[in-house]
């Protein structure tokens, strides 16, 4: 009997192709970072909440100076905290990752038996965990605050929050690999790719208000279609399959997009040696 | 049981046109240490990390325990582990935290008892709930020792495992691996350039210059050879690209 024997579930106890055991230990480590630092728990909730307090203000005004927003009072509300669900999908990916860049282990975890892709399911719990975290504070605020109750959108909620997740994921894994590649310098692109994309999302505005030149834009994006999707359960009181669908599609590519990325990336740094700092 | 743990040939590493390392060849057997020495930039780090599978070679082939490294690294890394001062653990983490982590990533049965029996071992117990950021430098060595014995490796690869460490601390990590190796019979590969280190603690030496392997024996054949009184002597001399001849009159 080997050492490796005696102390992992045999000597090829890393030869599995996806181990939950190895997911949950990356799982663990995020919890442990959160769990370790105040303000990154604090953080999670800081800026949805002032931001439904902010849009909560501006929907009221609109509600009494706006024809539009008169006939779905929430609409400015919902929005915002569905374009949260995308942001902070991302930025759950985005931050878990550069957590491995600031704390250079990268070379420590790639010579345990963890996988690429186990490494890409743990950020995607965790970036499910740190989505709920930030987004259902600020949905208990709005119906506090401003008697609006995201949760009255139903069932198709599900499926726009489900969609915003996986897009947000796509392009998180996106920026990961992109960090993995260039390195630090490319870090603030987790804070500010995710917004070049808000104005082509028609968040707080229907597609059809844009220039002509940019609907095409606006439709290769899956956030689109879930704003979309929300505006007609909102105005129209119906649930547009059709819009969800395509989202669904779009978001096949986007998040395949992300992993193949993420996964081109990490061969690319086994071949030029940055998953460890060659010093000689 | 398989006697030769590494076999290594015509491994080359390529940056640009750079040649990091330069199509050499070397087998290592079960229970030894194994020193490679080089001056900077000689490949002994590009070598320990193509060994590790964090950096693909340009050709040439690894086996460890008999498995291909390029293609099936992951059967046998659960047997393997290693140490570097230049690649970090996490400092926002408690060391019992950071063990707790790996000890999952390497499948260990029992980590909770193997965090405790290493405390005692290495001597962490009393700062096992600090944050490792806190540690003085001779602590975090102690910690990134516990992480990579965690799994009771079968191979340890080190890059310079005493670097920046005070003579104090470097001698106790010395008495410490001499001790885990005979206990265990594991084998250790070592990339290093602390002569003394060498000496003590490696039964075999490869010298690298400009990627290739130069020279290879047991430190005592190395001195003999060179005809000097110490493997520093011997290094300087193949660092300085002074024959065996040479050196020796």
């Amino acid at each position: 009997m080997t050492h490796a024997d005696r102390n992992s579930g045999g000597a090829y106890a890393g030869a599995k192709m996806l181990s939950l055991r190895r997911i949950w230990a990356m799982v663990l480590r995020y919890l442990y970072v959160l769990r370790g630092s105040w303000p990154r728990i604090l953080e999670l909730a800081y800026w949805p909440l002032v931001q439904m307090i902010l849009w909560g203000f501006i929907s009221q005004f609109f509600v009494t100076h706006s024809s539009w927003v008169a006939q779905a009072a929430g609409v400015l509300i919902g929005a915002i905290l569905l374009w949260d669900v995308l942001f902070r999908a991302q930025l759950g990916v985005s931050l878990s990752f550069l957590e491995e860049m600031w704390a250079r282990q990268l070379g420590h975890l790639f010579t345990t038996p963890l996988r690429p892709i186990e490494h890409i399911a743990a950020m995607l719990a965790l970036s499910l965990l740190r989505t709920l975290a930030g987004v259902l504070p600020a949905a208990a605020l709005a119906i506090a605050f401003y008697d609006y109750s995201v949760f009255d959108l139903g069932l198709p909620l599900l499926a726009f929050f489900v969609n915003l997740l996986i897009m947000g994921w796509g392009i998180g894994l996106f920026v990961s690999a992109i960090v993995l590649r260039f390195g630090l310098g490319a870090e603030s692109m987790a804070w500010f790719l995710i917004f070049l994309l808000a104005p082509f999302s028609a968040v707080y505005y229907p597609v059809s208000s844009l220039p002509d030149w940019i609907q095409p834009i606006a439709w290769i994006l899956p956030s689109s279609y879930v704003f979309e999707g929300m505006r007609a359960v909102m105005f129209d009181h119906v649930f547009r399959a059709d819009l969800l669908t395509a989202a669904a599609l779009l978001n096949v590519l986007y998040i395949g997009t992300g992993i193949a990325a993420f996964l081109y990336s990490f061969h690319v740094a086994r071949v030029r040696g940055l998953l460890l700092q060659i010093r000689e | 049981m398989q006697d030769t743990v590494i076999t290594v040939e015509r491994l080359t590493k390529r940056f640009g046109e750079v040649r990091a390392v330069d199509g050499i060849d070397f087998t290592v057997g079960r229970g030894v240490t194994v020193a490679l020495l080089g001056g900077n930039g000689a490949g002994k780090t590009t070598t320990l990390a193509m060994l590790l599978g964090l950096l693909l070679p340009t050709s040439g082939a690894i086996a460890i325990f008999g498995t291909d490294m390029l293609r099936d690294r992951y059967r046998v890394l659960s047997r393997m582990n290693f140490s570097s001062p230049y690649v970090d653990l996490p400092g926002r983490l408690t060391v019992r935290e950071i063990l707790t982590v790996y000890g999952h990533l390497y499948g260990l049965r029992d980590t909770r008892g193997r965090i405790a029996a290493l405390g005692e071992d290495l001597d962490i117990e009393e700062f096992l709930d600090r944050h490792l950021r806190t540690l003085s430098s001779g602590q975090m060595t102690r910690v990134t020792l516990a992480k990579a014995l965690l799994n009771e490796p079968e191979l340890l690869l080190l890059d310079e495992p005493t670097a920046s460490l005070d003579p104090d601390t470097a001698d106790w990590v010395r008495s410490y691996l001499l001790g885990f190796q005979r206990r265990t019979g594991s084998t250790i590969f070592l990339a290093s350039h602390n002569m003394n280190e060498v000496e003590r603690i490696c039964d075999q030496v490869m010298i690298m210059r400009d990627g290739l392997i130069v020279e290879r024996g047991t430190p005592a054949d190395l001195i003999g050879r060179f005809g000097r009184e110490t493997l520093e002597e011997v290094f300087l001399d193949v660092s300085r690209n002074r024959v065996r001849t040479e050196a020796a009159q």
